[in-house]
């Protein structure tokens, strides 16, 4: 068996800058970098720069019936976007749904990653693979099944389904941070434990000789040692939720609670359809500059703390 | 282990091959059973969370439609498991086959590519200096931080331009670009490829081009599974760009030719045994690929989180 979780000298500690010399095999770096840098330009910059020129234009028609004109029309677009009541509703909504499903799923994850970790287990290779069976259904097909364990009369738990409308309008975005949480939960948590694998034994093995007890352990010098993995789960976790479609996109077809504005990325979807291309543009634009800072401001911030 | 890993690699001691050897009871105080207890009161209560609505599926797919409402929904009834498959591949001449097959040369041969591509460029990084170097690799991580979906729209707009959506192409070729997966194996080659091994190749007379063949990608090798996996994985969930892209039912991957049946089980009952069977069969091939490769991601999925 192998980890590929290697924390090895080569790695922390950079190779020693060499001083100025003649750039070595000039062909082989173009070979290798090009492929990448070539699908990277065509498939990420130009489609961003093209999403920001588009979100620049306006459509204008002479009279009604005139033909439409795709002309510059500066930060029109942003303008609508910064007054589209149903956007910042649905930016609300996903932040809100960020704030209470990240910590509830990461905090779990790390949950079983430290018992997944502690000799306070037996049977861990089945627990493991349990777990992250769900990682293996797609967003799509988990939402789908979801919908019908959640419906009054499929409802294996028609008991409990009957009872609670977990598909009105009040629970469906709870509903739908169940999915998530049953998809990622697994991942989340390999991530956090293969970070634990890292730690050598030798440093929580005097702890214990010394009589600290798992939780002590776990607390004061697992936690700390793998905050890096945390942060990553955060980030990837914050990413996932602003950009969440498939999940409340299916359970538009369980739920007429979800509208065609739920979140901003069908947002997004539902104003490219109309088709308003520059507006669809503008959001998307804004969307993924929210990300970007938003998982950047993450990062420096939980950065800033580890240094301390 | 059995993958290729023919020279000594500079890795710091493997602790998961340390604890299989020593198991941790022998040397640590005994821990108390009532927190054992708890723990595995946990574990099992959160296995039935995770396993159970799989359960439910599996035993919804076995069943007949007039039985799937009647009967205990945890338990069979009549085993129609192979009549219900039949039927769903037989569906619109075999149009679930497709999707299938589609699914498996989007994310298939999409992954093996981009893992291929984003290692050579991963490499390149981590074990040559040249100028622009670091500017690729913050780019690069820029990349890893926008999230495919915010650029969906925006490439249906481009491929529009050029004539290319709902084609095949327009959701094969942005699955080849894996911004984390450069992220990753640039770790993973700094770590696991040693700058004495790739000047022996050299002084061996090996072309750059050939050593990372014969000697990087053999020592990166389980990494590589783990990019692979990742962006099989992704694609595989991919919704977004092949909603965007496919207008045409041949093309759809499974995902989103299931989530069409199912958005038209209140016009056309009928799909809904469908639609259940089909969800069944669509998560098949991932957890052969997981339980395949398990001692890849069973520990190290979170290598990138490592640094």
């Amino acid at each position: 068996m192998t980890t590929t979780a290697v924390s090895g000298p080569t790695e922390t500690s950079p190779v020693p800058r060499r001083t100025r010399r003649p750039i070595a095999h000039k062909k082989a770096i173009a070979i290798f970098v090009l492929p990448f840098g070539v699908l990277f330009a065509l498939f990420y910059l130009i489609p961003i720069g093209y999403a920001v020129y588009q979100s620049l234009l306006v459509v204008e028609r002479e009279g009604t019936f005139g033909q439409a004109t795709e002309v510059f029309g500066g930060l029109t677009q942003y303008i609508l976007v910064f007054q589209n009541g149903p956007f910042w509703q649905s930016v609300g909504r996903v932040l809100m749904f960020g704030v209470v499903q990240v910590p509830v799923m990461l905090g779990l994850a790390l949950l079983f990653a430290l018992l997944l970790d502690s000799p306070l287990l037996k049977g861990k290779r089945f627990f493991r693979l349990a777990f992250f069976v769900p990682y293996a259904v797609p967003g799509v097909i988990a939402a789908i099944m979801w919908g019908f364990l959640y419906s009054p009369n499929l409802s294996p738990f028609s008991l409990v389904t009957e009872n609670i409308d977990f598909l009105s309008a009040e629970l469906v975005l709870w509903a739908i941070a169940n999915v998530v949480t049953w998809v990622y939960v697994g991942y989340n948590m390999l991530i956090i434990y293969s970070a634990l694998l890292a730690i050598p034994t030798e440093i929580y093995e005097a702890a214990r000789l010394d009589g600290a007890g798992q939780l002590r352990i776990a607390w004061s010098v697992k936690i700390p040692l793998i905050i890096p993995a945390i942060v990553l789960t955060g980030i990837f976790s914050i990413i996932g939720t602003l950009q969440l479609l498939a999940e409340p996109q299916v359970f538009r077809s369980f739920s007429s609670a979800v509208t065609s504005t739920f979140t901003p990325n069908l947002m997004v979807y539902s104003t490219s359809a109309i088709p308003n291309i520059n507006l669809a543009a503008a959001f998307s634009v804004v969307l993924a500059l929210a990300t970007f800072v938003l998982s950047f401001t993450f990062l420096k911030f939980t950065q800033r703390k580890d240094a301390k | 282990m059995s993958a290729p890993t023919p020279a000594p690699t500079p890795v710091a001691t493997r602790r998961s091959a340390l604890r299989s050897s020593a198991p941790k009871g022998d040397f640590a105080p005994k821990e108390s059973p009532l927190s054992k207890a708890g723990a595995m009161i946990v574990m099992l209560i959160f296995t039935l969370y995770f396993l159970i609505p799989i359960w439910w599926l599996f035993i919804a797919g076995t069943k007949s439609s007039d039985q799937f409402t009647s009967t205990n929904p945890l338990w069979f009834a009549d085993f129609n498991l192979f009549e219900n498959i039949g039927a769903l591949v037989a569906y619109r001449d075999g149009v679930f086959l497709r999707w299938m097959l589609n699914s498996l040369a989007y994310a298939g041969g999409g992954a093996l590519l981009a893992t291929l591509i984003a290692a050579m460029c991963g490499y390149a990084l981590a074990k040559y200096r040249f100028p622009g170097r670091e500017v690729i690799f913050n780019v690069v991580l820029g990349g890893v931080l926008v999230p495919a979906t915010a650029l969906a729209l925006p490439l249906f707009l481009i491929f529009s331009q050029v004539s290319l959506t709902n084609t095949f192409w327009a959701v094969f070729l942005p699955s080849l670009v894996s911004p984390f997966g450069v992220y990753l194996t640039r770790i993973f080659a700094a770590a696991s490829v040693p700058d004495e091994l790739i000047e022996a190749a050299r002084l061996d007379g090996a072309g750059e081009i050939r050593s990372f063949f014969t000697v990087a990608v053999k020592l990166m090798f389980p990494s590589l599974v783990t990019v692979f996996l990742f962006q099989f994985v992704a694609i595989w969930n991919n919704f977004f760009l092949p909603l965007v892209m496919l207008r045409d039912e041949v093309l759809f991957p499974v995902t989103l030719g299931l989530y069409g049946w199912n958005s038209q089980v209140n016009q056309i009952p009928e799909l809904r045994g469908y639609v259940l069977i089909g969800a069944l069969l669509s998560i098949i091939p991932l957890i052969i690929i997981f339980l395949l490769l398990q001692r890849f991601w069973r520990n190290g999925l979170g290598a990138g989180s490592v640094k």
